[in-house]
């Protein structure tokens, strides 16, 4: 049996760390199974909830969110050993299950670092503090006059020193200190925050002894394909389980429990193939034959949704936010500028397909899955098994790419029911084409712009309307019109200093799952605004830069609320975060300063930029390119991030490079479209995504700053389409107001 | 019964012939460092090495692979010490990890036919290889570290 990533085996809760007491710990219910930590000679002496100190002086620290490429795995570990003193080669990193005691695991919006920073430091502080504290009992000294470092504890006065090993039983019995009592270390005494280490899994990931949630083994396992319905709310009418039964390799099959409505996390109705191996899974689901009754959302066609989106959003909407009176703005213009960008639904397409393995036996469910949210898996199984949550245990595998599909754990839930029925462990493999047809679409959308003009090429009024079917459709099955959670990304905060302003929405309901994908709406809310700026910078002759840095305005703090939008900035508050016009300022100046944006460029070539603030943190992107006979080239891409406090700089800029990269696929080629209710695409070929001949130079600028840490796996990316298209309408006249880009150019 | 080398062991086994050579290393010999991507050689996940040249594993029926040499990234070295290895590990090149058995078993097919390859040979002979993540850029400089790498090793007469 594999080992996988090693795992929590107990816990305490740390005092006033405003986190909840309670919680049990489940027996593997796998006997062949045991993780790595098992059988050990050493002991582990608990320190607190997340660390715990071993008598042969390593520590475990526990990283409480899942890994995805973001390098969550290191960097909390960081912040715990950094305050603790423990020697960084002395920290074995254990995952931790699902368990409410460690707060919310839902590793997504950007949040590991910016909502943890703190705590981890009090985890490492209060471990610290304890092992000093041992220290000085040990030698009858004031506590005063001990110190940690390096994983020892050492005595001023006379130079000695213990081990954390040593100290670990004799602290583990002390009293946990409170928060209040807890001493931090300055900024300038930081030897891990802020320094590029590299992932603690590299060993694993160039060797190839990763554990992804596709890699999980038992004994006696079933491996599960289900053929899924096209059509959300398809059922299933009648299918051929002879003809399945008869491939080599499979064992049966199983149809899939109606699915209820609305369709929120549960598993779409399908028939499921179990096999002694994936091959004979998916060759049996081709005999299925399944014939399906489809249903109301077998109407939907993507096509002819987006025009009457289209159709919409030239009249007049919904208010959601509104300064003055942009329309008697309009009216008395001396001109004005319009124009509409579109955008089509997109798919996470994560290199590793959802995958998830359930062992259900005596009342108690255990599963292994690539999930990025533990804590809903454990919910949504203990649910769909009617069972209490206490009996579901959750064990994160490594996440071969999320970008949110995997803050869904349907995937987990079609592994439960499937070991229940089967009694047997079942891993439940989904292939590339699942990943692709039955995913939780980013939504299909449509934006309209309204800029007046002065005589001096001043603007005196701005109104924007956006239509998207809603996320919350999925969770409802009736919303029809975006939500506020949705127009905070990027639509009803718009940092701009305007008089006249009218921010609305129009009416979009959903007929295919929408989900959020790495920067949910921020993606083509940024794609309209910072292709609109640009269109302005074009129409009165003005640089770009001079257009972003006038419309932007004066040094000030966005209050979105004052103008009637009830903001809610990622979950935080504007007082820890506000809208910082001149961080937001200085991310695009210096982007522009390193890149060389402003400067002219060859014949054919162009730049374009663009800035947004988005999981508290703010970026600025310039990307030049190449335009040549109907073909578009990427040349250079250069972004600039104030992200606030930053852990690893390294994995800082790898996220950069990553959401560039992200950004360039969704803006050149991202397409989903639905036909008769069902996705046309099924896979890299006809869902492409960037290749390395694609891939630009692409250089990083990080913003030093001791600002509280914001977000850094999703900001990066929704800047990139802007600046994309900006610069193929510098390099070529041609300007994109429809993505993807390859309906207009070669890519 | 089919028999192969797998990483300079021989393996014989009974499995449907039609099974590609990925499945039969994941599922039959609990070799999960290849990886499944996209099953119709699109994404270079898979990659391995038959008889010195990459292939896309999961589109390989066992059946062909029938008395070839194939290494996987297990094989690649004991304890992660090929050039290509440790030029991924300098340059942080992984995020998610879950592409980069392919990439690395395609850079090293790269560089034993190409010991100095130029950026445009990198594009053309990595583009089969995608990373959802974005480390191309990481992956092109640890290809050229890792070409200096073993070129420094054959100056050194240890190739």
């Amino acid at each position: 049996m594999k080992n996988l990533l090693e795992n929590v085996s107990r816990r305490k809760f740390l005092k006033g760390s405003g986190l909840a007491a309670g919680g049990l710990v489940l027996a593997s219910t796998i006997p062949a199974w045991s993780p790595a930590w098992a059988g050990q000679s050493k002991q582990t002496h608990d320190l607190n909830l997340f660390v715990s100190v071993n008598t042969d002086n390593t520590v475990n620290i526990v990283c409480h969110r899942s890994e995805m490429g973001q390098g969550i795995r290191t960097s909390i570990p960081q912040i715990v050993a950094d305050e603790m003193c423990a020697n960084w080669e002395s920290v074995i990193v254990l995952q931790g299950l699902a368990n409410e005691e460690y707060g919310s695991q839902n590793t997504d919006g950007s949040r590991s670092i910016r909502r943890f920073y703190t705590t981890m430091r009090q985890m490492g502080a209060t471990a610290r503090t304890m092992l000093e504290s041992a220290a000085a009992t040990f030698w009858r000294v004031p506590l005063s006059s001990v110190y940690a470092e390096d994983s020892f504890v050492h005595h001023k006065d006379s130079g000695k020193k213990l081990s954390f090993g040593y100290l670990a039983a004799n602290a583990a019995e002390l009293e946990l200190p409170a928060v209040e009592s807890l001493s931090f270390k300055s900024p300038d005494k930081f030897k891990l925050i802020g320094k590029e280490i590299s992932s603690v899994d590299m060993h694993k990931f160039v060797t190839g002894s990763t554990e992804f949630g596709q890699d999980v083994r038992l004994e006696g396992m079933l491996y599960a394909s289900i053929e899924r319905s096209p059509v959300v709310g398809a059922k299933v009418k009648s299918f051929d389980a002879e003809a399945a039964s008869k491939i080599s390799g499979v064992v049966s099959t199983w149809q899939m429990p109606d699915q209820p409505t609305p369709v929120v996390f549960h598993p779409l109705n399908g028939v499921a193939v179990l096999a002694t191996n994936t091959w004979a899974a998916l060759q049996g689901r081709k005999a299925l034959n399944i014939d399906w009754e489809l249903g109301a959302n077998s109407s939907h066609n993507s096509s002819t949704y987006l025009e009457e989106l289209k159709r919409n959003i030239v009249t007049k909407g919904k208010s959601i936010r509104n300064a003055g009176d942009a329309y008697t703005a309009l009216e008395n213009a001396s001109r004005s500028l319009n124009a509409t960008y579109t955008m089509p639904y997109l798919v996470h397409a994560p290199m590793e397909p959802p995958a998830a393995t359930a062992v259900v036996k005596d009342g108690e469910c255990e599963i292994w899955a690539c999930t990025q949210t533990p804590q809903s898996t454990q919910n949504n199984v203990a649910q769909a098994l009617g069972i209490d949550k206490s009996k579901v245990k959750v064990n994160v595998t490594l996440l071969g790419g999320g970008f949110g599909r995997k803050s869904k754990p349907d995937f987990s839930v079609e592994a439960a029911l499937l070991a229940r029925q089967t009694g047997k462990p079942v891993k439940v493999v989904w292939s590339r084409e699942d990943d692709i047809r039955q995913g939780y679409y980013h939504a299909v959308s449509a934006q309209h712009f309204i800029a007046s003009l002065d005589e001096r090429n001043n603007v005196t009024g701005w109104i924007q309307r956006t239509a998207f079917p809603s996320i919350s459709w999925t969770f409802s099955g009736v919303t029809d019109e975006p939500q506020v959670g949705e127009l905070s990304l990027g639509f009803g905060d718009l940092p701009f200093e305007l008089d006249n302003l009218a921010c609305e929405t129009h009416k979009a309901t959903g007929h295919i799952r929408i989900g959020w994908v790495r920067s949910v709406s921020n993606i083509h809310h940024a794609f309209a605004a910072g292709s609109f700026v640009d269109e302005l910078a074009v129409e009165t002759n003005t640089s770009p830069i001079q257009m972003w840095n006038k419309l932007i305005g004066e040094d000030r703090h966005v209050d979105p609320k004052a103008e009637g939008f009830e903001y809610g900035n990622y979950g935080d508050p504007m007082e820890v975060f506000p809208i910082d016009t001149k961080r937001l300022k200085n991310v695009l100046n210096l982007v522009v300063e390193k890149s060389g944006a402003n400067k002219t460029t060859n014949e054919g070539e162009g730049w374009g930029i663009c800035v947004h603030r988005s999981f508290v943190s703010y970026v600025a992107v310039a990307t030049k390119v190449k335009v040549a006979d109907g073909k578009v080239t990427v040349l250079e891409m250069h972004s600039a991030i104030d992200a606030g406090t930053v852990v690893n700089p390294d994995r800082v800029k790898s996220q950069q490079e990553g959401s560039m990269i992200f950004g360039l696929s969704l803006a050149l080629m991202g397409e989903i479209s639905v036909k008769d209710g069902a996705v046309e695409q099924s896979n890299y070929h006809d869902y492409p995504v960037l290749r390395m001949h694609q891939c630009p130079k692409i250089e990083t600028y990080i913003v030093s700053s001791t600002a509280p840490p914001g977000g850094v796996g999703e900001p990066g990316t929704p800047p990139v389409a802007a600046s994309l298209c900006n610069a193929i309408y510098h390099a070529s006249g041609q300007r994109i107001r429809e993505l993807p880009v390859n309906k207009h150019l070669r890519v | 019964m089919i028999s192969f080398m797998l990483n300079g062991k021989a393996v014989e086994l009974d499995v449907d012939p039609s099974m590609p050579l990925m499945w039969v290393l994941r599922d039959e010999l609990g070799m999960t460092g290849t990886k499944y991507g996209c099953g119709i050689a699109q994404c270079g996940a898979c990659t391995v090495h038959m008889d010195g040249q990459p292939i896309r594993s999961c589109v390989m029926p066992i059946s062909a692979v029938s008395g070839k040499k194939v290494k996987t990234i297990e094989g690649l070295s004991e304890d992660g010490s090929h050039p290509v290895q440790k030029a991924w590990h300098q340059h942080n090149v992984p995020q998610c990890g879950y592409c980069q058995s392919g990439q690395i078993m395609s850079a090293t097919a790269l560089l034993e036919q190409n010991s100095n390859p130029s950026d445009e040979d990198i594009d053309n002979f990595m583009q089969g290889n995608i990373c959802r993540c974005g480390t191309y850029p990481r992956i092109k400089e640890a290809i050229k570290t890792a070409a200096n790498l073993s070129l420094a090793k054959n100056v050194g007469g240890d190739a």
